[in-house]
């Protein structure tokens, strides 16, 4: 055997003779490999981890070289002698070596000889982290910045020193930053020294991190255990209160092999079922056993017999329960670093809920807006001309529409936008007029059928819009500056498409006052609305007045879908999703009021926002008990916020 | 006014009110046609799944009615019978489904080898009806479910009750006209969204279903289980038809088509207009309660999306093309659009041609209900009942261009002409 090897040895070193003289074998990194050679050689991602470290921690000027391409695959390792190499393939199966200690060219060899490393993803990963260390001084800013980035990722204890390390010579100030909240981080996580810890948790104050709350929140775990006498520095915990109910009290003690288990009903049924001894259990008729007391019965027989382990009454639980003491210990820290921890957290959701109460705000901002949005077209048709128009919410999709067909052809969103504004108000304007004129004048002195025909056209407008554009949802896409959102902290943040709407919904309150109070318009409007019979004889003629009006209020309502498409999905159904809120908006802000119908959109959106943050998880819920409470206040207002008085309240 | 004239002398209630006759006669034949041309008791000729539709037809023919009654006699635009018709549905549903699945539990653990507790069958039963939502217990809003005469009782008192408290809310704060219209439309939104919730205890968008199952008849085919409800639609209907005629054609009548006309001359007069309204109110909620709760074991299943508010527009639309005011307009209307939606809906109306486009009824039929409403507000304020005036003759007397009413909304000469 031991022939044979040394022929084949002989062999091989007939075959490769020089390029193993070449190799300086004595290297320290050599040495350091050869030293771990059998761990690196086996690649397992268990075991690895002491030859990485010590590759990392050696301080030698190839480790990084090495790292990096054992990592890359490029590491190769002679089959006899176990001597590290980097390689890349040659042709006719051959490898050109170079060797790990300053890279040299050592020469061509046969490739059968070596052995190429195939470190998994795991040691991948392993040799990544510790390579960071390497690339936090690298000269290449972005080398640094990606090193930042991995270590957020995925941070380790060993990556503390390597960050002190650069922590002065960084010479970017905004990587320089960063580098030092990482520093205190990790502080706070792996440093070794309690003071050290606490000083850097101290150090973040008024900081609402989401990094930071996520190093300190695994510190301040607890966790809850029971023995018979109470350990130094533990707290006690009360049995029965919220944090320990006594059933897992109990059952704690049971996992701990400390009480006997309960019997579970369905234990008790199965050993029952078990015991039936042809028509009866313990004496007892099985057909008899329907009942909770009847089974207990039996099995209480059972127990008396030995065949079966007796119940656990209450009285045994607490009885046994008195027997131990409960105290919670902080398992993620040492408890001075705990209860540090844990003051700052604290500190830290005082101060989240009130961002989180501004960003509440914030957003039922954006849903007045968008309510004030729908709403203001009514606010016109109803408000001023007391025309009930059940298919505004069509006119709002009609809007939607307009935009998404001016995107069909204007592929550039920022001008297909600012096209589909005018046309959404063209198309509408005409709609609505067509509209007026067909239907609507007729029933002027019939509200109750004005809403029935116009609840015709609105089910009419629905199912053409599903038959020409189907029911599926289509995008309406908004250019590219109004994506994203505007952060103000970790908590606080709005899209750049709410601000848009509130700026929008902002300008139109603008435009109705402008029109309303300082034009012609304006003013030949709110006479026949008036009294039309007095504009008449004054020269204003009132047809053409309540046409154009009518106009106007649809027109707003096609570009307030435009808006209203941007933030939601254009379907043939959104007009119903607003038009119940719309309604309830003008009705409950009073009608014929522009700034009653602001008042209700406030009100209607932070009712809204204000109930869903009681129940997040169900928005459904919101609107439901909104519609509720907005029936109860119009029973206690029944003209609105602010009703109008003397004698328009009368027409 | 004929009934004004009328009202005075003796005469039997038959001759009084021949429109009753009729249509008590024609339903009476109806009926029998159906019977002897169905499978159940017939020869067959009338498929079963007909006979379902004609008994659900006679289910909104009832609820139409209803709608009749707090709208075209009463003035008040309910958007929400629809809602309370759902409810009478959900309500009658939650026996069904509960006693069936008990049924079903009940057999299959009767194989196990200990006889099954009361709570083990309850179990079961939540199970089995809330897996599909993910909870396994039973909510409060289920503690009578167990019993079909408190679940009957809840058919008539949760509508009832639902409509006597907004009612009463809305009526003593003076909401009338379109306010009170989008009110009511307001709160089915809000009960059809709470009843989407999966957590509302009623499964969620599922609904309740299985219900054209009756528990304990299962050896009954289903051909004579549609028959009863057939039956029972009918005798409903007919019941109610003269229940209504009875309250519409005396001195309560008269009332009512006061406050529709001028509410405010009639509290003047001394009457309590908001009791007159929230009586009408809460009888006609238990009537569409009712209604519900015969339509939904022959529909099979109810869910949320059935209260939703369009359900109710379009009951106001069946009642317009009906005629208002009238209680034979409200059935021929409710009839007539509900059969004819489900034939153009169904695909069995042919489609037409237009060059290249085709028109497909299955998508454009609700087009042409839309704008068939909208010229029926416009041009037919009197819808299809109005034809029977022009075969009576009955026309209004000439009136020289006066207003019909005293105030401005009131009809005209020239419209009621129309």
């Amino acid at each position: 055997m031991v022939a044979a090897l040394r022929v084949v040895l002989a062999c091989v070193m007939l075959v490769l003779p020089l390029p193993m003289l070449a190799q300086d074998t004595g290297a320290p990194i050599q040495r350091l490999l050869q030293e771990h050679g059998d761990v690196i050689v086996k690649s397992s991602r268990k075991t690895i981890q002491p030859a990485i470290d010590a590759l990392a921690a050696s301080g030698l000027p190839e480790a990084r070289d090495v790292l990096n391409r054992w990592r890359e695959k490029e590491m190769w390792v002679n089959k006899d002698t176990g001597t590290f190499v980097f390689a890349e393939k040659a042709p006719e199966k051959q490898l050109l070596l170079f060797d790990v200690a300053g890279s040299a060219e050592i020469g061509l060899a046969e490739a059968k000889a070596y052995r190429q490393l195939k470190p998994n993803s795991g040691i991948r990963g392993l040799i990544s982290a510790a390579l960071v260390q390497f690339q936090l001084s690298d000269p290449s800013p972005a080398f640094r910045l990606a090193a930042l980035n991995a270590i957020e990722r995925d941070p380790d204890a060993s990556h503390l020193s390597a960050l002190r390390a650069v922590m002065d010579s960084e010479t970017q100030p905004s990587l320089k930053v960063r580098i030092a909240r990482l520093e205190r981080l990790l502080t706070i996580q792996f440093d070794q020294d309690d003071s050290a810890r606490i000083a850097a948790i101290e150090g973040f104050q008024g900081d609402l991190g989401v990094d930071l709350r996520a190093v300190l929140s695994p510190l301040v775990v607890t966790k809850i255990d029971a023995a018979e006498t109470l350990p130094d520095g533990a707290l006690v915990v009360e049995v029965g209160t919220d944090s320990l109910p006594t059933a897992a009290a109990y059952d704690m003690l049971v996992a701990k092999d400390l009480a006997a288990p309960h019997v579970t009903s369905d234990a008790l049924r199965a050993a029952l079922i078990e015991n039936i001894d042809g028509t009866t259990v313990a004496g007892v008729q099985v057909a008899t056993l329907n009942t909770d007391e009847a089974r207990l019965k039996a099995y209480a027989e059972l127990a008396r017999e030995g065949t079966v382990p007796p119940v656990i009454s209450n009285s045994d639980v607490l009885q046994t329960l008195e027997q131990f003491v409960f105290f919670q210990t902080f398992i993620g820290a040492p408890p001075a670093v705990a209860l540090a921890a844990q003051a700052a957290l604290l500190d830290i959701e005082t101060k989240l809920a009130l961002s989180q109460t501004a960003d509440l705000a914030l957003d039922a901002l954006s849903l007045a807006s968008i309510y004030f949005l729908a709403a203001i077209g009514l606010a016109i048709t109803f408000g001023v001309m007391g025309v009930i128009n059940m298919a505004h919410g069509e006119f709002i999709m009609m809007g939607a529409y307009t935009g998404y067909v001016v995107q069909l052809f204007v592929p550039d969103h920022t001008l297909s936008i600012l096209l589909a504004i005018p046309l959404a108000f063209a198309v509408t304007f005409s709609a609505g007029v067509a509209m007026e004129r067909l239907v609507i004048r007729w029933l002027y002195n019939r509200p109750l059928e004005t809403l029935l025909a116009t609840f015709g056209v609105s089910i009419a407008l629905q199912q053409i819009a599903k038959n020409i554009f189907g029911t599926q949802a289509r995008p309406l896409t908004s250019p590219d500056w109004l994506d994203g959102s505007w952060v103000i902290n970790d908590v606080i943040s709005i899209s750049y498409i709410r601000i848009a709407i509130f700026v929008l919904a902002l300008l139109f309150l603008a435009l109705f006052l402008f029109v309303m109070n300082r034009t012609r318009l304006g003013l030949e409007v709110r006479a026949v609305t008036q009294n039309p019979r007095m504009a008449a004889s004054m020269g204003i003629n009132p047809d053409k007045i309540n046409m154009l009006t009518f106009g106007f209020g649809s027109g707003i309502a096609g570009i307030a879908g435009v808006a209203i498409g941007l933030y939601a999905k254009v379907t043939s159904e959104m007009g119903t999703d607003y038009i119940v809120q719309s309604f309830m908006t003008v009705v409950v802000g009073g009608v014929g009021n522009i700034w009653g119908t602001l008042l209700g959109a406030s009100m209607v959106g932070v009712l809204q926002k204000g109930i869903e943050w009681f129940n997040p998880s169900n928005t459904l819920a919101a609107q439901t008990y909104m519609i509720l409470f907005i029936i109860l206040f119009i029973q206690f207002r029944p003209r609105g916020i602010i009703a109008l008085k003397g004698r328009a309240a009368e027409a | 006014m004929a009934d004004l004239a009328l009202s005075f002398s003796r005469r039997p209630v038959a001759m009084r009110h021949p429109s009753v006759v009729i249509f008590i006669g024609a339903l009476a034949l109806f009926t029998i046609a159906v019977t002897i041309l169905a499978e159940g008791f017939g020869i067959g000729v009338i498929s079963n799944s007909f006979v379902k539709t004609l008994g659900k037809t006679l289910c909104l023919c009832l609820v139409a009615l209803a709608m009749d009654l707090v709208w075209g006699y009463t003035g008040i635009l309910s958007l929400g019978h629809m809602a309370f018709f759902g409810i009478g549905g959900y309500a009658i549903g939650m026996w069904l489904m509960y006693a069936r699945t008990e049924t079903i539990v009940v057999q299959s653990l009767a194989s196990a080898p200990l006889p099954p507790t009361p709570q083990e069958i309850s179990d079961g039963i939540a199970t089995q009806i809330f897996g599909v939502v993910g909870a396994s217990e039973f909510p409060p809003i289920w503690a009578f479910a167990h019993s079909l005469p408190l679940q009957l009782a809840a058919v008539v008192l949760v509508p009832g009750l639902l409509a006597l408290i907004f009612g009463w809310l809305a009526f003593r704060s003076r909401v009338t006209g379109v306010y009170l219209s989008i009110l009511t439309q307001a709160l089915t939104l809000a009960l059809s969204l709470y009843l989407f919730q999966n957590d509302s205890g009623l499964r969620g968008n599922n609904g309740l279903s299985g219900l054209q199952n009756l528990p304990g008849l299962d050896d009954v085919p289903q051909s004579t289980v549609s028959m009863w409800f057939f039956w029972a639609s009918a005798i409903a209907l007919g019941t109610a038809y003269l229940l209504c005629t009875w309250l519409v054609s005396g001195k309560f009548g008269s009332v009512l088509r006061a406050i529709r006309d001028d509410e405010t001359r009639v509290r003047f007069l001394g009457y309590s207009v908001e009791a007159y309204k929230l009586f009408i109110f809460t009888f006609t909620a238990i009537i569409a309660g009712i209604a519900g709760a015969i339509y939904y074991p022959q529909a099979g299943i109810v869910n949320p999306a059935e209260l939703a508010p369009i359900a109710s527009i379009y009951l106001a639309v069946w009642v317009a093309i009906g005629g208002r005011g009238r209680l034979y307009g409200a059935v021929i209307g409710a009839a007539l659009v509900s059969l004819l939606s489900t034939w153009f809906t169904g695909g069995q109306a042919p489609n037409i041609r237009l060059g290249g486009y085709v028109i497909s009824w299955v998508d454009w039929w609700t087009v042409l209900l839309g704008l068939s409403f909208v010229c029926v507000t416009l041009f037919a304020p009197r819808g299809i009942g109005g034809l029977f005036d022009h075969l009576a003759k009955l026309r209004s007397p000439k009136r020289r261009g006066a207003p019909l009413g005293p105030d401005a909304g009131a009809l005209r000469e020239k419209e009621a002409d129309q």
